[in-house]
């Protein structure tokens, strides 16, 4: 089943205060996203990636198109109670503690008395944020508060979640939490739609991705086909503070840092270069295939030239 | 309309326990302290000294907090996004406006109350007993109420489309102009023609706190009336609406940026 | 997004509806409250603390003041209340807060000084805001001609403060020359209904203020028909004079050469020869300030504007 779809989305704002002149910010999107699958949203700050998000929750109305999630239209109130979000760098009211928040999300996603105080200690367990439940919000770091955010996205038991920039701001640790969070979210059966700029997290969790710049969709593909292409060349790393002569006529790209030297060659060249190591005596620590990395992609997509809207899939 | 409820409970309770809220109510009750040792330097008008700055502390510091709690409040949660997460739920937009309306309504009215006991402990101390005209001054304070019930349905309606600042500055003007509201109908009856048009919607939109304030009158303990008493609730409670309704209809089309 | 369509439709009804809700509620109100005492028109009846509690915005509030006083008096005067109390507190206020407001000293001149039902019948308060007038406007000749005429229109007529006060503006630059043959009549105390003319012709001239117009306007045309009346008067008694009878009507006099044709009222309207060889207006209510013409124990009302 598809959870989200857009058809020919688009918005265009006006700007300016007397004279309002069009800014395009998203340009007509078709995009599918498959049930159960992790899908990132990749593209430079700017992008429009936040501007589809908040047409996909009905934050703002799209100048064009229509949307679907989960077969129904957006702004139908069932659809409403299906979804999780995680605005980007989120903020919750001062003044209230982690509980009450959380309490206060789940009354308005009509979860039921009972269900409430057992589902929000469990959540807040889950997220590391027990001990800082009766805590004023106020009071919390980024990160605790990056965490509570997460925690209300998925309080009610989605099925879809959207999460606007989950890792931004957070320290190495509390990446690695996020990480886990969506992996434990993809076991679970759930979409999770998120969009990042950071190709690394895209990279380790998504199924597939989608690139985005200049408020246009520049293309879409799955994360295991696009880093499993073998580029045809392997990369040889070893110790050594100099590059053997012979390494240029082969061609290679070199490198060297501190005590290590790395050479990029064709794979065809494979044995020529291994050969000249061992006659120089220089130890090998690793030989490795390279692998074309989704920051490639990225960059080519982003990098093209403006072609006709309407790329999918 | 349920979820009005729980908005309105989770308004209220986030504007009480703002520390600014309490400043603001300690100060009134200040002035109402005050009030005694100026009536002390004028001989036999302390009542009517109490009375009326009492009243006017209460009525100026209610207008402070209702248009900054009423458009903080608001404005806050779009600026902090805190909104898109109400929104993404199965809430829909009118539910969040009607629910922050109540909410600071509530706000309001506990205010007012910490704020009157103060005016009344004051009055206690002058009189040293309580009299039957005492009353009317909970008439005044209940038309205060109507004001600031009023003024808070504008700043909801001024922040659902204006920046907060603009829609503070839009706010007390209407208080200002509205405390005038008689005088401007007298200026449309004057006037003929297109001018007289323009005036008259003007003079009729703009709320009228007139005959809200009766501060005056309960101090120099004169009656009010039954019917004044039923026509400014109904008023205050039609303008409430239109506000409202004019704060609903353009926030179900604005993009939340 | 039906769900939408129905909120706003619902809002927009909703909204119609307390919006007319609020209007009728304010006319009722606004009934209720005409009676309003004179504190409340006056909201502080001081003119030094209205003043100072201005801030500094004197002009703007001598604006709402002096509003309030033409309404006040456009208002109530014209539906026939006869309560003038708060005309002087009023314009007292606006001119403390404006001393440049010469049409207040204007409107004070015609309607504080003479007496109910014309006017506030407060002479004394009259000269006092005219003289006010004059301190901060020393060069505004319309002043002293305001003076002039509470003077003259005093009871009894003090001729000598009234030419004097002609005669201290006709000193000032641009004075209308009209001043100074004011000034001369009334050292002579002559030709009262001439004066009379003079004086409210140029009260007509003096001012744009329509109700100061329409004043000057029905005093015109009283002055006419107590005119018209004491000739036509005389002319009876001369036929009574000369035959001994009164004359049944106006063609008889006519008849005789003394009159072209029967003679009407500014209005157009027929004057009553009466039995008893009076002359009267066929609607004295139609005529304010008119001391002849009219029926025997006829109590004016009002003064009507026209």
């Amino acid at each position: 089943m598809i959870a989200i779809e857009t058809i020919h989305l688009e918005k265009t704002y006006a700007v300016g205060f007397w004279r309002k002149k069009p800014r395009v910010a998203l340009r007509p999107l078709n995009l599918t996203v498959e049930e159960g699958e992790v899908f990132g949203f990749l593209g430079p700050n700017g992008a429009g990636k936040t501007t589809t998000l908040k047409l996909l929750m009905g934050l703002v109305s799209p100048t064009g198109g229509t949307a679907r999630i989960l077969g129904k239209n957006i702004y139908e109130a069932e659809v409403k109670a299906q979804i999780g979000f995680l605005p980007e760098q989120p903020y919750f009211y001062d003044y209230l503690t982690a509980k009450e928040l959380l309490e206060y999300y789940a009354q308005l996603s009509g979860m039921q008395p009972k269900e409430r105080s057992q589902k929000i200690d469990a959540m807040l367990e889950r997220v590391g944020l027990k001990d800082a439940a009766r805590l004023q919000l106020r009071k919390f770091s980024k990160g605790m508060l990056q965490r509570v955010g997460l925690a209300q996205a998925i309080l009610h038991d989605p099925k879809v979640v959207f999460l606007d920039e989950p890792m931004s701001g957070l320290d190495p640790m509390g990446r690695r939490e996020v990480r886990d969070l969506i992996e434990e979210l993809k076991q679970q059966g759930k979409t999770v739609f998120f969009s990042t700029h950071i190709l690394s997290d895209a990279e380790a969790l998504c199924d597939r991705v989608a690139v985005i710049h200049q408020g246009e969709l520049r293309g879409v593909g799955r994360v295991a086909e696009l880093t499993s292409s073998v580029a045809g060349k392997v990369e040889l790393i070893w110790n050594g503070s100099a590059v053997p002569a012979g390494f240029s006529a082969l061609g290679a790209e070199c490198y060297t840092s501190g005590e290590r030297a790395r050479a990029v060659v064709a794979d065809v060249q494979q044995e020529a270069a291994l050969e000249i190591l061992r006659r120089e005596r220089l130890r090998l620590i690793s030989l490795t295939p390279v692998r074309s990395s989704l920051e490639e992609y990225y960059l080519q997509k982003v990098n093209s030239a403006v072609k006709p809207a309407g790329v999918a899939q | 309309m349920s979820r009005v409820v729980y908005i309105a409970a989770n308004t209220f309770r986030e504007a009480v326990r703002d520390r600014v809220l309490y400043n603001l109510i300690a100060f009134a009750v200040l002035l109402s302290g005050a009030a005694i040792l100026v009536g002390q330097i004028s001989i036999d008008i302390e009542r009517l000294v109490v009375v009326n700055l009492g009243l006017t502390a209460v009525s100026l510091f209610g207008v402070v907090i209702a248009i900054f709690i009423g458009i903080g409040l608001v404005s806050k949660e779009m600026e902090k996004r805190t909104l898109y997460t109400v929104l993404s739920r199965p809430v829909r937009r009118w539910e969040f406006i009607v629910g922050k309306f109540f909410g600071l309504a509530g706000t309001l009215l506990v205010n007012t109350f910490f704020m009157a006991v103060g005016v009344f402990a004051a009055l206690l101390y002058v009189s040293h007993k309580f009299q039957s005209s005492d009353a009317w001054i909970l008439v005044a304070l209940f038309f205060i109420v109507l004001q600031l019930l009023i003024l808070c349905s504008l700043a909801l309606l001024f922040s659902s489309f204006s920046s907060p600042l603009l829609s503070a500055v839009f706010a007390f003007s209407l208080f200002v102009i509205g405390s005038f509201a008689e005088d401007l109908r007298l200026f449309a009856r004057m006037t003929r023609g297109l001018t007289h048009g323009l005036a008259a919607t003007a003079a009729y939109l703009v709320p009228n706190f007139s005959a809200l304030n009766v501060i005056g009158q309960v101090a120099h303990e004169q009656p009010i009336s039954w019917h004044l008493i039923a026509c400014n609730t109904a008023y205050a409670l039609a303008y409430s609406t239109m506000a409202i309704c004019g704060a609903v209809l353009i926030f179900e089309r604005r993009n939340l940026k | 997004m039906s769900g939408s369509r129905k909120v706003t439709a619902a809002a927009s009804v909703l909204l119609l509806l307390s919006l007319a809700g609020s209007v009728l509620l304010l006319r009722r109100l606004d009934q209720a409250r005409t009676t309003a005492t004179p504190e409340e028109v006056l909201y502080l009846n001081s003119p030094k603390w209205v003043k100072r509690l201005s801030l500094g915005y004197d002009g703007l509030l001598a604006d709402i003041y002096w509003t309030r006083a033409v309404q006040y008096f456009g208002g109530r005067h014209v539906v026939g209340a006869k309560d003038y109390r708060l005309l002087y507190p009023l314009l007292e206020i606006t001119t403390a807060l404006d001393p440049k407001l010469i049409v207040a000293y204007q409107f004070g001149a015609n309607f504080v000084a003479p007496n109910p039902p014309e006017g506030a019948g407060m002479p004394d308060k009259a000269v006092a805001l005219v003289e006010y007038g004059i301190r901060n406007n020393p060069d505004n000749w319309k002043l002293y001609y305001e003076l002039g005429f509470i003077y003259y229109y005093m009871k009894p007529t003090d001729y000598g403060k009234a030419a004097e006060a002609f005669e201290r503006g006709t000193k000032v630059p641009n004075a209308h020359p009209f001043l100074r043959v004011l000034a001369a009549q009334m050292a002579q105390h002559a030709g009262e209904i001439e004066t009379s003319r003079m004086l409210w012709q140029a009260a007509y001239a003096t001012t744009q203020e329509e109700l100061l117009r329409k004043n000057a306007v029905a005093h015109l045309r009283a002055l006419k028909v107590d005119e018209d009346i004491t000739g036509l008067e005389t002319m009876v008694a001369r036929y009574r004079e000369q035959t001994g009878v009164l004359p049944s009507n106006f063609n008889v006099l006519i008849g005789e050469g003394m009159l072209l044709g029967v003679p009407v009222d500014p209005d157009g309207k027929p004057y009553k020869l009466m039995p008893d060889g009076r002359i009267e207006l066929r609607s004295p209510e139609d005529f304010s300030f008119v001391v002849k013409g009219l029926p025997p124990g006829y109590v004016p009302g009002p003064p009507k504007f026209h």
